[in-house]
């Protein structure tokens, strides 16, 4: 193992490419955590980030704006979250295999949209990605300057959005109708406030921030798409989402412990570490699956999660 | 999916013929469904679907060879659709297949290559026997942890997807490489004594098939003994198993135990009747695939056959779609998730159609 390269600022660039990891789980967590407040489980988050990433790069290929990018994959997001809604909500289906339909869905459609949009060729399309933009003053503070505000603007909009989401949730109307339609939907419906509309609302803020989440990867962090280049990363985000106690900021705190198990086993992998670079992949699953051990056992869910409301049947 | 559509009481004979074909109906219409939404995919890409679809035909059933291929195929969609359809019908989400499938694969072909001076069918049988256990003991990884410990099933058997292809990736290249490989990702052949027996000549169809049947019967069986019954009380209300004094943290195990080994049997099958020796792609897309078989067959033994024979000729003509007709095999992916989405919303969809 090459321990000469282990320095202050090899040290520092870690814990930065750590937050860099954490940011596409973070924005499809933050996403999961307004969904499950609501009762429901979108276990779909996977095939909805792998058709934001889609979405955003063909939508930046071709006007070559990323912002453009983003939006197309938050608007296709939405309406991948529609279709989970429309599923487990309208049709009342079980939410576990209605989310691995919409995983399954949008693994295919964002594969078969690919080959269609560009076909087969020896050199992938490639579009430029969000460049580093340093905050003033704040990227100067020792380790955390670096760590925390010296990256893309996308990381930021994450951070900004763990702001936003903690006051919608715990400071608006909304955000309390929310919270009670996943612990007693019956106690809002019996308040005139419609079940139906809050879930569907849930669902679709849920699938454009994890359309946005898949779209980092293409657009801020790689420049290319390929299929199923997500890697289970919506599954990690609803792992963090149990972990956060479905609360905005500690999703914050989950996306960075995956982030961190990543970036080690990538820090690893230059140190020439002496383990074969296959098992070091396996690191970030292995963390996700040891820290859901941990924290499930006290994990309280909202009342109502994962049970389709209808009225009369309690 | 219901409990309602379940055969529930024991003066039912083993095959509910009218539900089942109630369901048959539902599902063929979810399945031209989703042949639809992906035929309008390919004309709005400036593709003609009829000669797409034309070329799916002709790939699946065009020849005695290609019939016998889709057979090939629909071998390990039946296994892990059995599998999924034993551990859903418990609600215990175990989406693990993929990887289940990899150790079953692994430990058999360890055992092939390692265990020497058995004759040659005690040496098939305990390849078999390896390939369950592989197969059980990863599935049971995700069990424990969800029957003890409440880590949610369909995250950490995902998760374990992903460490088993590494797992296999490292093994291939690494401990189990075949030295005269050229230093491709690959392990040496099994003995040529322990392939499985060919059940047409010059065709890959292999005794795996007939496994695969006799896992499906077997299955019937299952659902009308003392354990299947627990296993369907336990899914239908956890509240109603406590209640009835049933241990669900066992029952789980048992059905954890029991899917990975139809699973680990998959991968025994493929190995042994088709690939003599470990290769990376051994399980890819096989897991997706089993749960859309079992869904599509809700759940029922008899239905996933028919629905893992449709399954196979969809990915048998869909390569030959993608060879032939320049459309991407990922069409099928689509349909795929069409199918899920459309069998699940159903009841509201048909609600006359049937």
């Amino acid at each position: 193992m090459n321990w000469d390269l282990v320095t202050y600022s090899f040290v520092v660039g870690v814990l930065a490419s750590a937050v860099r990891w954490a940011t596409p789980i973070l924005f499809a967590a933050l996403g999961e955590v307004f969904t499950e407040r609501a009762g429901i489980l979108n276990l779909g988050l996977e095939g909805i980030m792998l058709m934001g990433a889609l979405s955003g790069f063909v939508g930046a290929y071709n006007t070559g704006s990323l912002w453009v990018g983003v939006l197309v994959a938050a608007a296709t997001g939405m309406v991948m979250g529609l279709l989970m809604a429309f599923v487990s909500v309208t049709a009342k289906a079980n939410q576990v295999v209605a989310g691995l339909g919409i995983t399954i869905l949008g693994t295919g459609l964002s594969t078969l949209l690919f080959r269609l949009f560009f076909g087969l060729r020896t050199k992938p399309p490639t579009i430029k990605t969000f460049g580093t933009e340093p905050i003033p003053l704040l990227s100067e503070i020792p380790v955390l300057g670096r760590m925390f505000f010296n990256h893309n603007i996308m990381v930021y909009l994450a951070f900004i959005l763990v702001g936003v989401g903690w006051f919608v949730l715990y400071r608006t109307r909304y955000g309390l109708a929310l919270r009670a339609v996943g612990e007693r939907p019956e106690a809002v419906d019996t308040r005139g406030l419609n079940v139906t509309r809050l879930r569907y609302s849930a669902l679709l803020i849920g699938g454009a921030l994890a359309g946005i989440g898949g779209a980092y990867l293409p657009l801020a962090n790689l420049g290319l798409f390929w299929t199923q280049m997500t890697a289970g990363r919506g599954f990690i985000a609803v792992a963090v989402v149990v972990f956060s106690r479905w609360d905005p900021v500690r999703a914050l705190l989950g996306a960075l412990v995956f982030g961190g198990a990543a970036a080690l086993q990538t820090a690893l992998q230059t140190l020439e570490a002496p383990i074969p670079s296959e098992l070091l992949l396996m690191m970030p699953y292995i963390v996700t699956i040891i820290v859901l051990v941990i924290v499930s056992r006290r994990a309280e869910f909202p009342g109502a999660f994962a049970v389709p409301y209808s009225r009369g049947e309690g | 999916m219901t409990t309602a559509e379940r055969s529930q009481s024991p003066a039912q004979p083993l095959v509910n013929w009218r539900a089942l074909w109630q369901n048959l109906v539902q599902a063929a219409l979810s399945v031209v469904l989703s042949l639809v939404v992906g035929g309008i995919l390919l004309l709005l890409s400036g593709r003609n679907p009829l000669d797409a679809y034309e070329s799916l035909l002709y790939g699946a059933f065009g020849t005695t060879d290609r019939f016998t291929e889709t057979l090939v195929k629909a071998t390990p969609l039946l296994l892990i659709a059995v599998s999924v359809s034993i551990s859903f019908r418990c609600q215990y989400w175990n989406i693990g297949a993929e990887g289940q499938m990899i150790l079953g694969a692994i430990f058999s072909v360890w055992v092939a290559l390692n265990v020497t001076g058995l004759p040659t069918l005690p040496h098939l049988a305990l390849c078999f026997v390896a390939g369950a256990l592989g197969g059980a003991l990863w599935s049971l990884i995700a069990g424990f942890l969800k029957a003890y410990l409440q880590a949610n099933e369909v995250i950490t058997t995902s998760m374990l997807n992903y460490i088993a292809v590494y797992l296999l990736a490292y093994l291939v290249r690494g401990p189990m490489i075949d030295p005269g490989g050229f230093n491709f990702p690959q392990s040496r052949l099994i003995p040529e004594a322990l392939e499985l027996p060919r059940l047409v000549e010059r065709t890959r169809l292999n005794t795996a098939f007939i496994v695969a049947l006799v896992a499906a019967a077997l299955a019937l069986v299952f659902w009308r003994s003392t354990w299947g019954r627990r296993t369907e009380i336990v899914g239908a209300s956890r509240r109603v198993a406590a209640h009835v004094g049933l241990n669900i943290p066992r029952t789980m195990l048992l059905v954890a135990g029991l899917s990975g080994a139809l699973t680990g049997i998959a991968g025994w099958g493929e190995i042994f009747g088709l690939h003599f020796r470990l290769i990376e792609e051994i399980a890819r897309g096989y897991g997706t695939l089993g749960i859309v078989v079992a869904l599509l067959g809700g759940l029922n033994p008899v239905a996933m056959a028919i629905s893992a024979f449709l399954f196979a000729s969809l990915v048998v003509g869909g390569n030959a779609m993608e060879r032939n007709a320049n459309v991407p095999f990922a069409l099928v992916d689509v349909i795929q998730g069409c199918v899920i989405l459309l069998v699940l919303s159903r009841a509201y969809l048909f609600k006359r159609a049937s």
